[in-house]
């Protein structure tokens, strides 16, 4: 196996090549530039389709255009473009047309700042547009799982016809690390037979989220509710020295990196404490914290936010264990120091 | 002698249309044409939100329904993945020259392959009749009931024109559903613009007058006449860009 040092951005690009992504449309927000300047040279030359937009709106409907015809495609932004571009998912979602969309995260609100975030979990996994609707959302810590995860979002959104989210920051997008490249072979993907391209001697197809009859639209809802349900399978975590531990923090993304950092301090000095680290923020891993609230005594969630992911660990632990909460804002992370000082905070409760 | 019939990809599907509105006859001329050029079997169509929402039903070919205004950023995505395809969007003039301006504007600008139906009937359908950005001067609306003042609500907006002046733009007509004659002409216009994407030259926009006798509050026949009363004298008829070594087909 071919081992590479590369930026995190590029990992991701060529995740999605060799996943047999060959058409990107975008529009440029720091900090995700690079990825779609990596893409513009690469698409072409994989013989693939690099457009930039006029708006995130209008990317994320060639996004719904270019998908429809059963490729695969991929758009990136940050949380502001995000926000354009929620109409367009939601239109996806309802439609149930796959395709991969990248949040480097930045923090908000309005036009906040370009430092790393994580204030938009909340618009990423509770659907974020109108209806009821849910998007896959996987969250990578390293430049390796960039590489991996986008094969998987591809995966996943095939698998289930449904829109999936790749929720980054700008540090890991930075990052420089070695990553396990897969060998590049053609990947033979079969167009689907739900794919618009004509109707070529068959009967003509539809792709819509229109359904005006309320029996039908209930229908169309129930149908959406039972994917969702079946993708709670997709669920994906990491645990690191929970086995025993009594205090279990709770972190995604590049904050995991550092929180693990001081788990691991926490331990030389005696303290008894681990992370779970979800992979797949949506299907979240409601289940893995509720086996560890049977024995854990309290949970500290640290996010990059001022408290989104904690409420789904609030729900899942359910009341067995109290569950606190350390964020920072605008790009800051916290130091082992501070992260130590309230572990210490929480055991003591 | 066979002198008329109904277009073979014309499904059986009565259009949901009000009675007397022209939306029925730019729907049959887009039909018409594809049967004629022989280009159903690879045609992706684009829905726009407005009252040909259900254009899939009476034509029978691929659609995909895109959101308010983004027809054509959908067209474009289809367009770029199957560069083979003939691919087509249908839009009413509040999707196009409102809430979609900026969409249309720069698939037009990068020159999109693709083939526009911009069916303008000076007033939002669907919605019961509020002003659009194509009501003319002093058209009363639910929205400007005292008639719309260009001092309050601005002027109206020739979308045709002003795409006729982009690069990217091959071929950019207006015509109108309102009389045989102009049906005749209007029915030369979208053939072209099905040609032009045939031929790989570019952008092409038909913009078609168009009636809604329901939200205008008159008769069908009337709403004909007021076409030539209200409309032309804003939106003049003819074909504002041609590509070069192709024939002019609307005559004025
Ligand atoms: C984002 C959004 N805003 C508003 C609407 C409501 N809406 C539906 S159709 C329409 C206007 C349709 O008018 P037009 O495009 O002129 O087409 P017509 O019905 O006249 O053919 C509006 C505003 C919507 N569906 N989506
Ligand atoms: S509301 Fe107007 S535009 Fe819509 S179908 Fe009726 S007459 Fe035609």
């Amino acid at each position: 196996m071919e081992k590479v040092l590369m930026k995190g951005n590029e990992a991701l690009a060529e995740g999605a090549l060799a996943a047999g992504c060959r058409y990107f449309f975008g529009y440029p927000i720091t900090p995700q530039n690079e990825l779609p300047a990596y893409l513009a040279k690469r698409l072409p030359q994989a013989g693939g389709v690099f457009l930039q937009a006029e708006s995130e709106i209008g990317a994320i409907n060639m996004v719904l255009g270019a998908a429809s015809t059963g490729q695969r495609v991929l758009t990136s932004s940050s949380g502001p473009g995000i926000s354009l571009k929620q109409e367009g998912i939601s239109y996806i979602a309802g439609s149930e047309v796959p395709c991969v969309i990248v949040n480097i995260m930045r923090g908000g609100p309005g036009l906040g700042g370009v430092q790393p975030s994580q204030a938009d979990y909340f618009q990423a996994t509770r659907g974020g547009g109108h209806g009821d609707y849910r998007t896959l959302v996987l969250a990578p810590a390293s430049v390796q799982e960039l590489y991996d995860l986008t094969a998987l979002a591809f995966d996943l959104a095939d698998k289930y016809r449904n829109p999936t989210m790749i929720l980054g920051d700008g540090v890991l997008g930075q990052m420089m690390e070695p990553v396990v490249l897969k060998p590049s072979e053609e990947i033979e993907r079969p167009i689907p037979g739900w794919a618009v391209r004509g109707k070529r001697g068959g009967k003509a197809k539809l792709i819509t989220s229109l359904y005006l009859e309320p029996e039908a639209l209930e229908e169309h809802n129930l149908k959406l509710a039972r994917k969702y349900e079946k993708m709670q399978q997709e669920v994906r975590w990491e645990e690191y020295l929970t086995e025993d531990a009594e205090l279990v923090l709770v972190a995604y993304g590049t904050m995991a990196r550092v929180v693990k950092g001081a788990v691991r301090r926490a331990r030389e000095k005696g303290l008894k404490v681990g992370l779970l680290r979800p992979i797949t923020l949506y299907p979240f891993p409601s289940e893995a914290l509720g086996k560890l609230a049977e024995r854990a005594r309290g949970f500290l969630c640290v996010e990059m936010s001022m408290g989104q992911m904690v409420d789904d660990v609030k729900l899942a632990v359910c009341g067995r264990a109290p569950v606190s909460f350390y964020g920072r804002a605008g790009g800051i992370f916290p130091t082992t120091a501070q992260l130590l000082a309230q572990m210490e905070k929480a055991m003591k409760h | 002698m066979k002198i008329a019939s109904r277009p073979k990809c014309l499904t059986k599907e009565h259009f949901s249309y009000c009675p007397g509105c022209t939306h029925g006859i730019g729907t049959r001329l887009v039909a018409e044409a594809l049967d004629e050029l022989g280009l159903i079997e690879e045609t992706v169509g684009v829905l726009s939100v407005g009252c040909s929402v259900m254009l899939y039903k009476f034509i029978d070919c691929d659609f995909i329904q895109a959101p308010h205004g983004r027809a054509s950023a959908v067209a474009v995505g289809v367009k770029r993945a199957l560069p083979e395809a003939t691919v087509f969007a249908y839009q009413g003039d509040g999707d196009l020259a409102a809430i979609g301006t900026a969409e249309i504007v720069h698939a037009a600008a990068r020159g999109d392959k693709i083939t526009i139906f911009f069916l303008n009937n000076a007033i939002y359908g669907m919605t019961g009749g509020q002003m659009a950005p194509t009501t003319v001067e002093g058209q009363a609306t639910t929205t400007t009931p005292e008639g719309r003042d260009p001092a309050l609500q601005g002027y109206p907006i020739r979308m045709t024109e002003m795409l006729s002046t982009l690069d990217g733009v091959a071929y950019a007509a207006r015509v109108a559903l309102n009389s045989p004659r102009n049906v005749r002409q209007a029915k030369r216009a979208v053939r072209r613009a099905f040609e032009v994407q045939q031929e790989g030259l570019g952008f092409a926009i038909v913009e078609m007058l168009s009636t809604c006798p329901t939200n205008w509050g008159v008769k069908p026949t009337a709403a004909l006449e007021l076409i030539d009363k209200q409309m032309l004298p804003t939106y003049p008829l003819g074909e504002f860009k041609v590509p070069e070594g192709m024939k002019k087909v609307v005559t004025c």
